[in-house]
């Protein structure tokens, strides 16, 4: 057995995630980081953007966070976001609806939002 | 029907149509409670990482962020209070007034300008009456605060500390909310959000003695720190926010119950007065037909003769 680490991916008002993994990665502001057991002791700052947790199944789970922390310490990784969506909660027709209306309006940070949104969407299917 | 009695009724069908009124009150404040306490427990592990992290960059770090470090003379304060829209709720918000009000006359008395910041739509109504000056009010979502609600309140108290005293901002940072203990306890606290005192922090989170760890930072510590702060001023205003909604309802829904009791016991005495009332007019009309009859038979008797 691989050795595994355990992750809590929690937004501001509820754990939207919690279990085991074998590889955490998350985009930093300096760069994509990509965690294993045994990493050390890390704080970061979190940009918005997909984050891939890769479970000991074999299976991966994909969650679009919108800004926030990650730390990881004693083997146990916290993912803190302030928006967390896992990729089958986002409901893909309304985020394309949601990205053409910030385009029309111009609005970037929407833009940015429903663009993670639709990348952690396909890249969890 | 005598007058009397009728009054008697009449008040008895309002006590009860009260009574009912309360007693609905009360049962929708005691629901809510339920749910604002499953609000507060939802967002207690995001609270509790956020409070570690701070910790962890705050003693494993040598940096001097204007967050943490204490101003050497401060001489500005601003004081949130968090109070609620609606009343019917006992004596919470004037608990929670009471207790901004003490803050702020210690603050003075050590010298600092208070800025008050009010949520909730009930101690803006007492600071208005009084005409005392607020400097950023707050109504609309005192029942059921939501994080964008948290936020909006958060946003001008964090760029008030970030700026300049002389700019207009403040040094110090207190909130005062109504602490849900339990279902019969509230108690309105008074607290200071920054600059952080790490000793409490690190108190409230490993209170196993546990040993932090050496944190790699990144992108460095002062960046993290500087994301980091408005974080956790957000998720403290939030958690005050939800405990202050559960206080709330909390509050109502013991106030609802004294009312319903109160109104049973009127219905009680007032039901026990018209009984009373009613047995009267009846001795009465009996005594009269009594009368009348004795009186007639006199007459009778007294033409025979």
């Amino acid at each position: 057995m691989a050795a595994e680490l355990h992750v809590a991916l929690v937004a501001a008002d509820r754990e939207v995630w919690s279990g085991e993994a074998t590889l955490v990665v998350a985009r930093t502001t300096s760069g994509d980081i990509g965690v294993m057991p045994g990493h050390q002791p890390l704080l970061g700052v979190l940009e918005s953007g997909p984050v891939t947790i890769r479970t000991p199944e074999g299976g991966t789970v994909v969650a679009a966070v919108h800004g926030g922390f990650i730390s990881f310490a004693d083997n146990k990784l916290s993912l803190l976001a302030e928006v967390a969506e896992l990729s089958d909660e986002i409901d893909v027709q309304r985020v394309e609806q949601e990205l053409a209306r910030a385009k029309a309006e111009d609005d970037a940070e929407a833009q940015r939002a429903a663009d993670v949104r639709l990348r952690a969407a396909t890249a969890g299917r | 029907m005598g007058a009397q009695l009728r009054v008697y009724k009449r008040r008895i069908r309002s006590v009860t149509a009260t009574k009912k009124i309360t007693k609905a009150m009360e049962m929708i404040a005691a629901s809510r409670v339920v749910k604002a306490q499953r609000k507060v427990a939802a967002s207690t592990p995001y609270a509790q990482e956020l409070t570690r992290a701070v910790t962890a960059v705050g003693t494993g770090s040598n940096t001097t962020h204007p967050l943490t470090t204490e101003a050497d003379n401060p001489t500005r304060a601003a004081v949130l209070l968090l109070t609620s829209d609606r009343g019917l709720a006992g004596a919470f918000n004037a608990n929670a007034i009471k207790a901004a009000e003490q803050l702020t006359e210690r603050l003075e008395g050590e010298g600092k300008r208070v800025d008050t910041y009010i949520v909730g739509r009930r101690g803006v109504a007492h600071y208005n009456f009084r005409e005392r000056t607020i400097a950023e009010a707050f109504t609309g979502f005192t029942d059921e605060p939501s994080y964008a609600d948290a936020k909006k309140v958060a946003a001008p108290l964090i760029e008030a500390i970030q700026s300049e005293t002389a700019d207009g901002g403040v040094d110090e940072l207190h909130i005062v909310y109504t602490e849900f203990v339990s279902m019969m306890t509230q108690t309105a606290v008074g607290s200071r959000l920054l600059p952080l005192r790490l000793e409490e922090a690190a108190a409230e989170t490993a209170g196993k003695g546990e040993i932090l760890p050496l944190y790699d930072f990144e992108p460095s510590a002062e960046d993290v720190l500087d994301a980091l702060l408005p974080r956790y001023v957000e998720s403290r205003i939030y958690n005050a926010l939800l405990q202050s909604a559960a206080s709330k309802h909390a509050a109502t829904r013991r106030a609802m119950k004294s009312a319903t009791d109160n109104a049973g016991e009127l219905i009680n005495t007032l039901s026990r007065l018209a009984n009373a009332a009613r047995q009267a007019e009846i001795t009465q009309e009996i005594s009269e037909i009594v009368g009348g009859a004795s009186a007639l038979a006199d007459a009778t008797a007294g033409s025979d003769n």
